[in-house]
């Protein structure tokens, strides 16, 4: 990382300050873009294999990229403890990817290439990622096949033995393996058994039920993190020699998404808070094709695989009268296939952030269909009936028969009878924690993988790229960088009592006392729920600068009431949920301002989300390249709990050689 | 609809357990099960009393981390996990009975919470195809019959729920067990160790505290995966075989 010209000047409505520029400086520049890994991989220090039992690496999180990462550096001999919120390692939300991986293998012949998956990734990202990690992220993509199928991951095949391959999200090759709808289970599985026999040999020790609260930060280099036994309620101190953060998305601001009940911001949003930046946090992805909102009571969303729009078409009635009539009794002419009208080109397979904010403006039209929640009713039907009739019920049944089942599971309807309902919802991050080219953070010391950084999706995440980016990071990424780090080590050992180590127990232990003690009205999930209206009706996709002002302001009084009126019963010495909740919560009403003002200060529709005050005649998204080409690394600049002071911005340029910029259209 | 729910209420993994009944009014038959305790849960922190700790994460049936015995059966009435049960299984009136799994090697954490880490122990044994990182040849190098392929992808649907332990009489982990077995048996990759896997895995099983399969197949009738009961043949029949291989 470097740093120059530090003229901080304020932004106009006073939240945020600038800071210097920052750059990557691990990349191998001077070579071209297709021999920067390997260069990099040479130039990155060895550590010699009888050193590397002396060294210790913690990974928090076991999905694709922490399970990856933990069980290849075990296989190299490190010293590697993981730890992880849920009962086993197999169960990170990684598990419920439905749909494939991409990889550049080109086993079907039709023009694949290391380079066009590079390019198909930034142009999907609509230029907001780094294209030095993106390159390398598309050639390791076929030595993650290779070592997933070695592992025995039961990837679809042909008849002939052979791997099969599909189309996936819009893009003109066939690339993505899959594994039925269940491929993110069967890659997890496979590194979840890798990593197990590394605990078997000894080489990785599991944590798990434990949950990362603070970073342990010694002469600016991450040593270890305080974590919380969520059996017994102890707060444990654990130092290491390198950090590593793989503990997924932060959906989950939004209450109401596709992660996991337990998923959080807590591991990253905490080393945020100890100097590592966040990049890009407004970059949330919206999918197209959820199950929509039925109650009040709701916990989650579930995903219906896009691919679903293969075959079902969008519609809503012209007529909002119409919105509650029995679908099948609304005649032809009465419907409105209107992504068909708008983009005859592309049709029902527009990219996911176009289909979801249409979707959004008929509902706002009040043309939406199903229940009414709140004063609206957000779906719109995607309906089967014209595949069935032209390809059988059981061609439609061979194909999406286990997304039928699901869907009629959870809300009671057949999609063979009566069209599906669907409305988009929250289902991934592409912000994160800032890293270079070797993934560390900010922090000397600390790497991030995954989901967890912000590196590879810029503003737009296209189908079938996250499994490939966290198997990526940590089966290839991650072991060869962090071994440049590692070869200076080990470092000083850390004593037990030192200021940087008993001041993060102490500031772990006041937090969970303080929330223990408020004792006041007003249950967690409560706030949480109220966060996640501000977040989605604000911050969601569609953004306007009033509107963000707004949130920014709901926020903080939410969070000025949260520290004083939560009540979190029971004791902090036991097995307590609701504690364990109040604390994703409370960093959470945190990381959702900052969201808020990134958001505020992105004034261009990028990618993932549209900025209502930047769009073109037809309504259309519109960038603005010559003011916001760069990524945004925000510093934490604030206090003690709740206190999050004005935060700094620095700006990393993003510098395109190896591809051309230009503005998307799917008309 | 209004129900009469009795609970298992457990402090901690040595307190004295016992059965609680709330009464829980207004709930929709379109709440998933998980999300009727979650109303349940607002009300009693509401009322000041501590709410039920259960297990649950994805809630779309896949990662495996909720169950809950359902008026004695593993994920209740119908086959599928927990969390997606849905309240329309049940009348209005009807009184329900929560427990968590029960079986020796599954101790209680906290009320409805076990610790299924034997499990886990039974993958280290064995489950796994020893391959290093970077050491994996070319994918297209080994082909693999689909018959075969499709069978593997069939067992290794399980999600490691534990509804099968929960449900066996004997409380045995064989579905689990010859779910994983047959996975990687049936790969061609998975040959070289498959004779020394069988037998770790179950020695391991065996030390945990499972017990032995009696062929009554509850196991199989309560998957949410639908993981048949012929891998538990599977198993059986590797394991014998295992005994010749190795000598």
């Amino acid at each position: 990382m470097t740093t120059t010209n530090p003229t901080p000047t304020a932004d106009t409505f006073g939240m945020y300050t600038v800071g210097a520029p920052i750059a990557d400086t691990k990349a191998p520049t001077t070579v071209p873009i297709d021999k920067m890994w390997t260069t990099r991989k040479f130039d990155a220090k060895l550590v010699n294999p009888s050193n590397r039992r002396k060294l210790t690496v913690i990974i928090v999180g076991t999905g694709l990229a922490g399970a990856a990462a933990a069980a290849s550096l075990g296989e190299a001999g490190y010293n590697v403890q993981v730890f992880f919120y849920q009962d086993s390692a197999r169960r990170a939300h990684s598990i419920a990817a439905q749909g494939g991986i991409n990889a550049a293998k080109n086993y079907n012949g039709d023009g694949d290439s290391v380079y066009r998956l590079f390019y198909d990734t930034v142009k999907g990202g609509d230029y907001r990622a780094r294209e030095t990690n993106v390159y390398r992220l598309a050639e390791v993509s076929a030595n993650i096949i290779d070592q997933c199928v070695a592992q025995g991951v039961p990837f679809a095949r042909e008849y002939a033995g052979l791997l099969d391959n599909r189309s996936f999200g819009g893009t003109q090759v066939a690339r993505t393996f899959y594994a039925a709808g269940q491929t993110g289970q069967q890659l997890l599985i496979g590194a979840y058994q890798a990593l197990e026999r590394q605990v078997a040999k000894g080489t990785v020790q599991e944590f798990k039920r434990h949950e990362m609260l603070e970073l342990i930060v010694v002469d600016g280099r991450a040593r270890g993190i305080v974590a919380r036994n969520m059996v017994t309620g102890e707060l444990e101190t654990h130092l290491a020699d390198a950090v590593v953060l793989a503990s997924g998305g932060y959906g989950n601001v939004f209450f109401l998404s596709t992660n996991a009940m337990g998923c959080n911001v807590t591991a990253t949003w905490r080393a945020h808070r100890k100097g590592a930046y966040f990049g890009n946090p407004c970059y949330t992805q919206i999918h197209p094709t959820c199950i929509p909102v039925a109650g009040d009571y709701q916990s989650k969303l579930t995903l219906m695989s896009e691919s679903l729009r293969n075959d079902g078409r969008i519609w809503v009635p012209k007529r909002a009268e119409d919105c509650d009539k029995d679908p099948r009794q609304i005649p032809e002419e009465d419907r409105d296939y209107y992504l068909e009208r708008i983009y005859p080109a592309f049709g029902n397979l527009v990219p996911r952030d176009i289909a979801s904010r249409q979707a959004k403006n008929v509902c706002d039209e009040g043309r939406g269909v199903g229940p009414k929640v709140g004063d609206f009713r957000r779906g719109v039907y995607l309906d089967f009936a014209e595949s069935i009739q032209r390809l059988g019920r059981a061609a439609i049944e061979e194909k999406y028969g286990n997304l039928f089942d699901m869907y009629a599971q959870i809300t009671g309807e057949s999609p063979y009878e009566v069209p599906m309902r669907i409305y988009p919802a929250v289902h991934y991050t592409m912000g994160g924690l800032w890293v270079d080219y070797d993934l560390q953070t900010s922090i000397t010391g600390l790497y991030a993988a995954g989901e967890a950084n912000f590196s590879d999706h810029g503003a737009n995440r296209l189908g079938a790229s996250s499994l490939m980016q966290c198997l990526g990071d940590g089966y290839f990424v991650l072991p060869n960088t962090i071994r440049d780090y590692l070869a200076n080590g080990p470092f000083p050992k850390v004593a037990a009592d030192a200021p940087e180590v008993t001041g993060a127990l102490a500031a772990a232990q006041s937090r969970i006392d303080r929330l223990m003690a408020v004792n006041g009205e007003r249950t967690v999930d409560s706030f949480h729920k109220e966060l996640g209206h501000i977040m989605w009706e604000y911050c969601g996709m569609e953004r306007t600068e009033e509107g963000l002002l707004k949130a920014i302001g709901l926020i903080r009084s939410l969070r000025e009431e949260f520290w004083r009126n939560v009540r979190v019963l029971g004791s902090a010495d036991t097995l307590n949920q609701s504690l364990e909740r109040a604390g994703r919560v409370a960093d959470f009403l945190e990381l959702g301002e900052l969201m808020c003002i990134d958001a505020l200060h992105r004034r261009e529709s990028c990618g993932g989300h549209f900025r209502a005050e930047s769009q073109t005649d037809d309504g259309e998204a519109l960038r603005h390249d010559d003011q916001f080409l760069y990524v945004a690394a925000w510093e934490f600049a604030g206090g003690g709990d709740g206190v999050v002071g004005t935060p700094v911005l620095h700006k990393e340029d993003l510098v395109y050689k190896s591809i051309e910029l230009k503005q998307r259209s799917y008309k | 609809m209004n129900l009469t729910l009795n609970i298992w209420r457990q402090d901690g993994p040595n307190a004295q357990g016992r059965m609680v009944t709330y009464q829980l009014a207004d709930v929709s038959e379109h709440m998933s099960f998980l999300e009727m305790l979650d109303v349940l849960n607002e009300q009693l922190v509401e009322k000041g009393e501590e709410p039920i700790a259960f297990d649950s994460d994805c809630r779309e049936g896949i990662c495996g981390m909720c169950g809950l015995m359902i008026n004695g059966k593993a994920h209740g009435p119908e086959v599928t996990t927990t969390c997606q049960l849905h309240m329309r299984s049940f009348n209005d009136g009807d009184t329900i009975t929560v427990e968590p799994w029960r079986a020796t090697a599954f101790p209680v954490l906290r009320d409805l919470v076990v610790d299924r880490s034997a499990f886990d122990r039974i993958i280290q044994a064995g489950g796994f195809i020893s391959v290093n990182t970077g050491a994996a040849p070319e994918a297209h190098s080994v082909p693999v019959p689909k018959p075969k392929a499709d069978r593997a992808f069939e067992s290794a649907k399980c999600i490691g729920c534990g509804a099968c332990v929960a449900a066996c009489p004997n409380a045995a982990g064989m579905l689990f067990m010859g779910a994983k077995v047959t996975h990687l048996g049936e790969l061609p990759q998975g040959q070289p160790e498959r004779w020394a896997r069988v037998v770790k895995m179950v020695a391991q099983h065996d030390h945990e505290g499972f017990g032995g399969c009696t062929n009554t197949g509850a196991c199989a009738d309560v998957c949410p995966k639908e993981i048949p009961l012929d891998v538990i043949n599977q198993l059986n029949k590797d394991l014998r075989a295992s005994m010749s291989k190795r000598a």
